[in-house]
């Protein structure tokens, strides 16, 4: 039977400052009760986070959720839980143990808990789940579905969910499945009335907030497939891998419903499924220099094998956009799990001197904004772009302010000569007559006889002509190194922020933004002030060199073991050496403002003291 | 090799097509492969194939891969756009480029080793695609620009230079074509023009992939007594399977039964091809014949030539994606961008 309320520390309810973790079997359906609470917390106007923590696996393996509510919009993975939702008894162990001081484990009592899990420090909640979903549904399949929903229930009532919320979204999911509708809101019920009735209220709740009003809750990749449809673009290559696939998913339904012509009935897109990522970026090159607008999804394995012709690209100067979700590697590594290792193998993709455009979104809603000005540059520049964005950013629902769009935007096509500007020319040659930014001016196949080139990777000079010789092969290669340099002043700024004049700095990117501001804040009130710099592009303009340089040490967090940020800094930058201490998470879940502290605090020990506030 | 751009000089008497050009016209750089070499044969075949068809140079894509082949499209039709890409992955660009315009003509010039080897799965997947474009296979069983190393296509016991036999078995692109619903297959030799410039005008105008193999003997490092594709072994083995004539559309078809029955196979595109001469129980059309009757005499050790298989039912890419008739690459944002209040809209489902 269940264990009620045991042991009861008397402290102030905390009021939408909490984080619970959920314990589940992959496979079993917990995920769509778990994204309900999350959704049904974020309508509460409440600042909130899941965390999607999943194993590479269709059944059976270990799962968890995260979600982490705070009303100061802190909302980074949180590693001190004060709930924890047991519902696999394979990990029991392990996730009990992670239950902080005082807090809750809420578990499937209908068969007793083994003795030598059990904690005094921890009050156990143990709702009969299974008996339940027995006796009130039949099917087998069901029982094990409804068992998720029911702890819902049950959530709802210890948290303070409000529960007709939570009756409209099943209203809005199961409208028209009459039968799913009737079982989820039974199921929801048992688990609500049971903990009502036998539970005293948590030292925590949920209270009503109006902090969404201008927010959505989505996930990057999601966003990352509406940038590319409001960027126009019209071709799409891809090899299916975890964690990029539902960029691809997304992109596919978006075109579904807006890019049939309404007046032809045509496709006004192509969507291709490659034999491999060799392939993949291949189709996106041949339609870059056909003049589309094109894009592959992909991760890191799919980089590695897309390196030969994104060298291509680089040396023939056509445009072509990666969206790099990446993973944990090297090799297969651990595909579904998160991580920032792709920054090096992108930045100098492929054999030879090769440098590229990268971009580094950190939520959902720069995913969006960057993917548009990922193709902007790569026409602009005519070479390929890479986004890094990663599978924390890509998979897990963020709450980010909505969406805009100006309508006043125009796809940058860079120097694309049509045919009246060709009229004007005496002769058309390639790589001829660069722009301030080093750029020379592109024709498209077919638009006019006197725009006719031959595009080849073989060594050329600047008429686009074959070539072996120093001078002239020189000259072309001098020019785009030229042209990687001039994309700084093009690439989205840094996000930078001042605390007065702080001597220590905090350099990160990414998905580490909201753990690194949280950790700002705790180090802040520690008597540790630091300016913050989170870097969205590369190559990197000016004003990152200038923060370098304005402090006196600055660390460097990032989620790779070879601090490859760090390194990217050092070999493109002025910065000495020494300046940049590293702060690296690497082990594949999200980063926590915990990490970052723990790491800074240790370190400046070593460092000696006295650096941070002191003698201003 | 660098190219050498040839002097332009057009005697008057050269006769001019239905766009006023002549075959000078669609002549490119100085070739620079061996004296003797088979591509530069099909390279004036396809000089002649495209002048013959009047096709406007400037909507030619030239695709190609790495290789001596895949250096030819250097030296025809200046006036097209050209992408000499990289090793075995010509397919590949090749899809996304016809993906990105489906108003160009394209050209895919390949070899044994950019195609059989390196981007085998590249041109497999190109054939399942049934992208619209001619596919020439510059076949010489040999690496050439490295020197001599046997192909994928060398036949078991074909010799080396240095008299050194094959012992793996061949990949045959046009069986292998057969097997993955390539929709018009072709196998001729350098060495025969007057086969191989019908076979590649038909091949243009098919409604998805044209594949060609081309027989075209690498005098440098495979034309010696041993090899299987030489030209004298290819003169001595050849078997012609099928002859074909290419009468472009409303033109007028004079039929002349042949001995062994004509067959008119009607393109997509208006045009049709004509069947001169085909065996006795050989249907171009039923993939099943042209299998058993390939199977019977390559077990012979013939090489089989002709437009060997053709269907002009299936669709292409674009037809099966249902793409807009106006190139993807020229839709104005207004087409492709849903815009503010279609966005307004949609975030309503991220609350």
């Amino acid at each position: 039977m269940h264990q009620l309320v045991r042991s009861r520390v008397k402290v102030e309810t905390r009021v939408n400052d909490f984080a619970i973790k959920l314990a589940n079997v992959n496979g079993t359906g917990s995920a769509s009760a778990n994204s309900l609470l999350m959704q049904a917390i974020f309508r509460m106007g409440i600042p909130v986070s899941g965390k999607n923590l999943f194993p590479s696996n269709i059944q059976g393996l270990p799962t968890w959720y995260e979600i982490r509510v705070n009303k100061d919009g802190y909302t980074a993975r949180a590693l001190d839980y004060d709930l924890m939702v047991a519902m696999n008894s394979q990990t029991y162990a392990r996730d009990i143990r992670e239950v902080r001081e005082h807090g809750y484990v809420l578990y499937d009592s209908t068969w007793p808990l083994d003795p030598s899990l059990s904690r005094d420090d921890v009050t156990f909640l143990g709702v009969p789940l299974a008996e339940m979903c027995n006796r009130n549904f039949k099917d087998p399949r069901e029982r094990i579905l409804m068992k998720n929903i029911a702890y819902a229930g049950s959530l709802v009532a210890v948290l303070d969910v409000d529960m007709d919320l939570i009756g409209q979204l099943l209203d809005e999911k199961f409208a028209g499945k009459k039968a799913l509708h009737e079982s989820n809101h039974r199921a929801l019920r048992l688990g609500y009335e049971f903990a009502r009735d036998h539970f005293d209220p948590l030292p925590f709740r949920l209270e009503r907030m109006d902090a969404n009003r201008d927010k959505i809750l989505i996930d990057g990749n999601t966003a990352t497939a509406l940038g590319c449809v409001y960027a126009g673009a019209t071709v799409a290559a891809w090899y299916p891998i975890t964690p990029s696939t539902s960029v691809m998913d997304a992109f596919k339904s978006f075109c579904e419903k807006y890019r049939r012509d309404p007046e032809t009935g045509k496709n006004n897109y192509v969507i291709l499924q490659s034999e491999d990522e060799l392939a993949a970026i291949g189709m996106v090159i041949g339609a870059g220099w056909n003049g589309a607008r094109a894009f592959t999804s992909t991760s890191g394995p799919g980089i590695s094998l897309m390196n030969e012709l994104l060298g291509l690209a680089y040396y023939a100067e056509i445009p072509a956009v990666v969206m790099d979700i990446q993973r944990v590697g090297p090799s297969t590594g651990m595909p579904t799990r998160t991580q920032q290792g792709d920054l090096m193998e992108c930045a100098y993709a492929s054999h030879g001197d090769t440098k590229h455009i990268l971009l580094f979104p950190a939520n959902p809603a720069e995913c969006f904004e960057l993917a548009i000005n990922s193709f902007d540059l790569a026409e602009r520049f005519q070479t390929p772009v890479f986004m890094l964005s990663d599978l924390d950013i890509g998979m897990n629902d963020w709450v980010v302010p909505r969406l805009n769009w100006d309508e006043s935007y125009r796809p940058d096509r860079g120097r694309l000569l049509e045919p009246e500007d060709l009229e004007k020319l005496e002769k058309f040659e390639r790589y001829l007559n660069e722009d301030e930014n080093y750029v020379t001016a592109r024709t498209l196949p077919g638009m006019d006889p006197k725009g006719a080139f031959f595009t080849r990777g073989s060594g050329h000079n600047k008429f686009g002509g074959y070539t072996e010789m120093p001078d002239e092969y020189q000259e072309v290669l001098d020019r785009l190194a030229r042209k990687h340099k001039a994309a700084a002043k093009f690439v989205p700024p840094p996000v930078i922020e001042r605390r007065g004049d702080a001597r220590l700095g905090i350099v990160t990117l990414g998905g580490c933004d909201p753990a690194v501001r949280e950790a700002l804040e705790i180090l802040s009130r520690q008597g540790i002030d630091a300016d913050y710099m989170r870097v969205r592009g590369f190559p990197f303009g000016e004003s990152v060199e200038v923060f370098l340089n304005q402090h006196d040490l600055c660390f460097v967090v990032e989620q790779n073991r070879d601090a490859q940020l760090r390194s990217l800094l050092l070999l493109e930058t002025g910065v000495a050496k020494e300046k940049l201490r590293s702060v690296l998470v690497y082990g594949g879940f999200p980063l926590s403002a915990k990490h970052v502290i723990d790491q800074v605090v240790n370190q400046l020990e070593s460092v000696g003291r006295s650096l941070e506030t002191q003698e201003r | 090799m660098p190219s050498i751009v040839k002097p332009v000089a057009i005697h008057p008497s050269l006769q001019r097509n239905a766009l006023g050009l002549t075959i000078r016209d669609y002549e490119g750089s100085m070739s620079t492969l061996c004296a003797g070499c088979g591509h530069d044969s099909v390279t004036a075949a396809i000089i002649r194939a495209f002048w013959e068809l009047s096709t406007p140079p400037h909507m030619i894509g030239k695709m190609s891969g790495i290789g001596c082949s895949s250096k030819t499209p250097t030296y025809f039709v200046h006036g097209a756009h050209g992408f000499n890409s990289a090793h075995g992955r010509m397919a590949a660009i090749a899809t996304g480029a016809i993906a990105a315009n489906r108003d160009l003509i394209y050209v895919g010039i390949s070899g044994d080793g950019d195609s059989l080897s390196i981007g085998l799965g590249h041109m497999c997947h190109a054939i399942r695609r049934n992208i619209k474009m001619l596919y020439v296979i510059e076949n010489n069983g040999v690496y050439g620009l490295t020197k001599g190393q046997f192909s994928a296509s060398a036949d078991v016991g074909s010799k080396s230079k240095r008299g050194e036999p094959n012992r793996l078995a061949p990949i045959d692109p046009v069986t292998l074509g057969l097997s993955l619903g390539a929709t018009f297959i072709a196998r001729s030799f350098s060495g025969d023009k007057e086969q191989l410039v019908p076979i590649l005008k038909a091949g243009i105008s098919h409604r998805g992939l044209a594949l060609v193999d081309v027989i075209s003997p690498c005098v440098t490092f495979n034309d010696h007594k041993g090899s299987t594709k030489s030209y004298l072994h290819t003169r001595t083995h050849e078997l012609k399977a099928t002859e074909t004539d290419f009468v472009p559309p409303a033109a007028e078809i004079l039929a002349t039964i042949g001995q062994n029955g004509a067959t008119n196979v009607t393109m997509h595109d208006g045009s049709v091809v004509r069947f001169k001469g085909v065996p006795k129980d050989y249907d171009p059309t039923d993939r099943e014949k042209v299998w058993a009757y390939l199977q019977e005499h390559q077990r012979k050790g013939e090489v089989v030539t002709g437009l060997l298989f053709l269907d002009e039912t299936v669709p292409d890419l674009h037809e099966l994606n249902e793409t807009s008739d106006i190139p993807l690459s020229r839709l104005p944002l207004e087409k492709l961008c849903p815009g503010r209040s279609a966005l307004e809209d949609l975030q309503e489902e991220f609350r």
